[in-house]
């Protein structure tokens, strides 16, 4: 068998798991946006941190950088992991991993005021 | 015997067996890494005012693991896309080059760790708190000679934000052993500050070295699926591929958590 065919998935009889053909350059493109978008993403968040106190309280600083963090990883999961066009049963598998997890933060903000009573808070 | 939906899709789920599979995985791994990311939170919110350190990562080292983690799940992705158009050189090469990239992300953080581990504070019998990186502490000597600097008890605080105190020199400082009433480095055991970044960057260092294995079997060994069946070795690298993504991700928020806040 030989181990280079210059074409595509779909030419070459492939079974195809996605809607459309993969076709090599298209995809070398995309990675290339991609990869140029995560650089800009972690060039603002640390000039974010670098950010003078006065202005931007340390709150606001975690905000802003857990906010570009967010977005640089939709593109790495939608993007490279093709969540954007995935199958409905990866959704609802992440559906319920998003609630747990949604449940497990909620919690610990919740553990952080649940003291038992008469505790002394210095 | 042939093992069902290895490569066609299963008619309930859509998707063949493995993808499922990695996905509940993940799934798992989610709540892994969301348990201890709450550790911190909690730990954090719920430190004093100036008392959780600030500035005590190498931030070149961070940005520099980053850029190579992000071109490596560039790489791995690319892989698949090889795979899939049957070009199995290209596979060959972007493999090759995802195991070097994780290969040079252990080696950057193992230089962060031995950074963390010679770098020690040391409490005087007069109270005075000597920080700083170790250059000698040969046990035949009476004495250990750091590079840092030497603070009052009532400075401690200045010790935990480090990025502030960035324009004051160093120098080296020899400090008689008689001097010492406790002298500990800057590993896991210093602090809860230290423990939460070992602990999740260490968890964080296994799961690269896990998927490197998985990577390293496909590119060497495991490539003589190839050969037989192309189409679920293509599945294969997807799904090694997924898992690799998702360290990614677990990186894109250790970074800014750790490094920059």
């Amino acid at each position: 068998m030989s181990e280079s065919h210059p074409t595509t998935a779909a030419a070459a009889g492939a079974p195809e798991t996605h809607d459309h053909p993969v076709d090599f350059n298209s995809y070398m493109r995309r990675c290339a946006i991609i990869f140029g978008c995560v650089l800009i993403a972690v060039a603002l968040m640390i000039w974010t941190s670098y950010l003078p106190e006065d202005p931007f309280s340390w709150a606001k600083k975690v905000a802003i950088i857990l906010v570009i963090a967010s977005c640089n990883a939709f593109i790495v999961a939608g993007y490279l992991m093709h969540l954007l066009s995935e199958r409905k049963m990866v959704y609802t598998i992440l559906g319920f991993t998003v609630s747990f997890v949604i449940g497990l933060f909620a919690l610990t903000i919740y553990a952080m005021n649940d003291f038992p009573r008469n505790t002394v808070i210095h | 015997m042939d093992i069902p939906y290895t490569v066609e899709a299963r008619p309930d789920t859509g998707l063949y067996n493995a993808k499922v599979g990695i996905w509940l995985f993940l799934a798992s791994e989610v709540m892994l890494f969301g348990g201890l990311f709450s550790a911190y939170i909690l730990l954090r919110v719920g430190a004093e005012p100036g008392t959780w350190p600030h500035g005590w990562q190498n931030i070149v080292l961070g940005t520099v693991n980053t850029v190579v983690l992000a071109l490596s799940a560039i790489t791995t992705l690319m892989a698949w896309v090889a795979c899939k158009v049957r070009e199995f050189g290209k596979f060959k090469f972007f493999h090759a080059c995802t195991l070097l990239l994780a290969l040079t992300f252990l080696c950057i953080k193992a230089v962060e760790y031995s950074e963390h581990l010679n770098h020690y504070e040391i409490i005087l019998t007069d109270g005075r708190i000597a920080d700083g990186d170790m250059v000698s502490n040969d046990p035949a000597q009476d004495h250990v000679v750091i590079k840092g600097r030497v603070l009052e008890a009532k400075d401690e605080n200045k010790l935990y934000d480090l990025r502030a105190q960035k324009d004051i020199p160093e120098s080296e400082i020899t400090i008689q052993r008689s001097q010492i009433a406790q002298m500990d480095n800057y590993g896991p055991w210093h602090n809860t500050y230290l423990a939460l970044y070992f602990t999740l960057t260490g968890l964080h260092a296994l799961h690269i070295c896990g998927g490197s294995i998985v990577i390293g079997y496909l590119w060497g060994p495991g490539r003589k699926l190839w050969k037989k069946d192309p189409e679920r070795f293509t599945n294969r690298v997807e799904v090694s591929g997924l898992f690799w993504h998702f360290v990614d991700l677990v990186w894109i928020f250790l970074f800014p958590v750790l490094y920059l806040t």
